[in-house]
């Protein structure tokens, strides 16, 4: 097998603990998911044994107050990168997104909840417990969440909330969601963040199981239907909404990027060793010099976007990340997917498109990096606009 | 109990090694290191002997450059208390390393020394057994079982043709085969509490002893290029071959 690791640039940003985490966390995933990971996509679903493996080996806790259970100290951005590609390596999307989709769902619950909604909820979550997702797209829209419609409205002390969510990734397990609702005018000024419990009366929700990618993962549709909803559940300010939503979008943005460009690893690994094997017209294919500018042109997007994508997480740390940058990093990232997805199927050929192959999944799963998140589309208009060009 | 533990820092099992243009060496300038992973058995053996309440404390030791400390340090991650790194940029053969350990053993007096039964640079397979002569301490190598109970360690060793089980009054030497055990993974909160353990700086000076060399390595060379084989189209023919060209039957 070639060594892919040899072909990362060395970087200032990895100190001991990272190098460390990325050592432990690679024999968790070649053991605990590797063998695995084909049956978890052809069934559909990810067993529960799986958070709690994960929650004891801190992957769940990591960058949480410690207070509630978290693992923070001296936790940065470069272990969350870390965790991100060394997950992305079973060449399955649905596992990241799902067994840490309250890497979406939890942050506004512990930046803007009240004291007693977070001691019901973070710990609970952190240990694998209980599951908690993000619900903000709908039937009617995901880009233009200025227009969200799911309404709640005050009665007494309670919120009645009746609208539909879609596309909620974890959607079928979560115990809890938080949830973009419209509790004012139209626009982004009339929304508000509620958590709302799945066994709330009123709560329904239909799997979205036959999907292009990411099957291991269950997304749904969730409806609501005059659920009663505490007041004390609002996440952040009535109406303000929008700031603990946008809150933790460059950190969103950051994870995609990083387990986006380690999918394009993955292509480029997989492309290589299968070249290096397959002999056609008398020579191995690796040894084609159209095949070998593949690689080439392959391994200097991954190198160029895995700068970009560090690049961005130490301004995070260490100055203020422009959503600018990081906007354009994940439409790099998903472009380099993308791009040596097709490449390492062209090269692998008919191998390719059969099921069990990880590049013929990581093909699969382009679109739902490069749409949810913030769209390609999104993502440049945003930059552009932040940039004032 | 003190258990003391050797961990080696060695070429990762993953990387495919190279001679050096030269000659001189095996060419390790920018691989991947880790700890070798008979030392990560013993590692592991000696936390499995603390959580059963036999080791109370754990004390690792690596020899080399200064970057040995990674190892110390995924070592106090598995679980050890804390470190001694014998700091030296010196080429360290097995005679040597074996009386840094010697020293060590004096200093530290512990009960029970776990060690790998080789690394997987050299294969020598010598450490334990010097140490074990050096120290006037019984050794039981190529272990896949310990048992500590009484003042004295059973130790099931795997040799040709079976498993030999032997009982050493501690303080004692094991070394570890590859079944002794499956070594976990670090956690996360682990890894980064130890950071905060403590680990001891001394050098071989300081541990008088002479590290100096005594056998040299005159050339590394890759073994010789395989041949292409061929098919041969039936059993007849794969016979003939074998009589009168490989001439083995
Ligand atoms: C598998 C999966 C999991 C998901 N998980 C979650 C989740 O957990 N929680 C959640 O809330 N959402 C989730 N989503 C939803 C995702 O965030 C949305 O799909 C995404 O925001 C896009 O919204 P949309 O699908 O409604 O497309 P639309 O907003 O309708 O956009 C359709 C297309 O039009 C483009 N477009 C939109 N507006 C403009 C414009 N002004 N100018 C130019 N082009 C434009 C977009 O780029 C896109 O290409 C998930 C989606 C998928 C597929």
């Amino acid at each position: 097998m070639f060594d892919i690791d040899a072909t990362r640039p060395a970087s200032p940003f990895y100190q001991e603990s990272h190098q460390q985490w990325r050592e432990q966390l690679r024999k968790f995933v070649d053991r605990e998911i590797m063998p695995h990971i084909n049956d978890w996509e052809e069934s559909g679903e990810l067993p529960d044994s799986l958070w709690h493996k994960a929650a004891d080996m801190g992957l769940l806790q990591q960058g949480y107050p410690e207070a509630f259970g978290g693992i923070s100290e001296g936790i940065d951005n470069f272990h969350m990168i870390v965790t991100a590609q060394e997950l992305a390596r079973c060449g399955a999307g649905g596992l990241y997104a799902t067994l840490l989709v309250h890497g979406i769902a939890l942050p506004p619950v512990v930046h803007y909840a009240s004291d007693a909604t977070r001691d019901a909820v973070i710990p609970a979550v952190l240990d694998g417990r209980a599951h908690i997702s993000l619900a903000i797209t709908e039937p009617g829209g995901g880009s233009d969440v200025a227009n969200l419609r799911t309404r709640a409205v005050a009665d007494g002390d309670d919120w009645i909330v009746s609208g539909e969510k879609t596309y909620i990734t974890g959607g079928m397990r979560a115990n809890w969601f938080t949830t973009a609702v419209r509790t004012g005018e139209d626009g982004l000024e009339g929304i508000s963040l509620l958590l709302i419990p799945a066994d709330a009366n009123g709560v329904s929700r239909t799997p979205l199981d036959k999907k292009q990618g990411w099957w291991c993962s269950d997304t749904a549709t969730i409806h609501f239907d005059e659920v009663r909803v505490p007041a004390t559940n609002l996440v952040g300010e009535v109406n303000r909404g929008f700031i603990p939503i946008v809150h933790n979008f460059n950190h969103e943005r950051l994870a995609i990027a990083a387990s986006c460009i380690e999918y394009a690893r993955v292509c480029l690994q997989d492309a290589i060793d299968w070249a290096a094997e397959r002999v056609t017209f008398g020579r191995p294919l690796s040894k084609r010099q159209v095949i070998r500018h593949k690689f080439a042109e392959m391994l200097q997007r991954i190198n160029a976007s895995q700068a970009y994508l560090e690049l961005c997480a130490w301004q995070d740390m260490h100055l203020q990340l422009k959503p600018a940058d990081v906007a354009l990093l994940k439409v790099q990232a998903t472009q380099t997917m993308e791009y040596c997805a097709r490449e390492a199927m062209q090269v692998i050929g008919g191998a390719s498109y059969i099921r069990g192959c990880r590049v013929e999944r990581i093909y699969r799963e382009v679109r739902v990096n490069a749409i949810g998140g913030g769209s390609e589309e999104i993502m440049r208009d945003l930059a552009v606009r932040q940039l004032g060009i | 109990m003190k258990v003391l533990v050797a961990v080696k820092r060695v070429v990762d099992y993953n990387v495919k090694v190279r001679p050096k243009a030269d000659g001189s060496d095996v060419d390790i300038a920018n691989v991947k290191m880790s700890i070798n992973p008979f030392c990560e058995i013993a590692v592991e053996e000696a936390v499995r002997l603390k959580e059963k309440g036999v080791a109370s404390e754990i004390v690792v030791v690596s020899m080399g450059p200064k970057q040995c400390q990674e190892q110390i340090r995924t070592a106090l991650a598995l679980g050890a208390d804390r470190g001694i790194h014998v700091e030296t940029d010196a080429e360290l053969q097995p005679l040597a390393v074996a009386k840094c350990l010697n020293a060590l053993v004096a200093k530290e007096s512990p009960e029970l020394v776990i060690m790998g039964k080789q690394s997987i640079d050299g294969d020598n397979n010598q450490t334990g057994q010097m140490l074990g002569a050096l120290s006037g301490l019984p050794q039981g190598t190529f272990a896949s079982e310990v048992n500590v109970a009484d003042g004295k360690v059973a130790v099931t060793r795997e040799v040709d043709g079976g498993l030999q089980t032997v009982s050493l009054s501690l303080p004692a030497i094991v070394t570890t085969d590859l079944r002794l055990n499956e070594p976990r993974y670090a956690k996360l909160p682990d890894i980064m509490k130890a950071k905060r353990k403590p680990v001891e700086n001394v050098s071989p000076e300081d541990l008088g002893v002479d590290v100096a060399p005594r056998t040299k390595t005159l050339k590394v060379e890759p073994p010789a290029q395989r041949q292409a084989g061929i098919k041969v189209s039936d059993v007849s023919e794969l016979v003939e071959k074998l009589k009168n060209e490989a001439k083995v039957i």
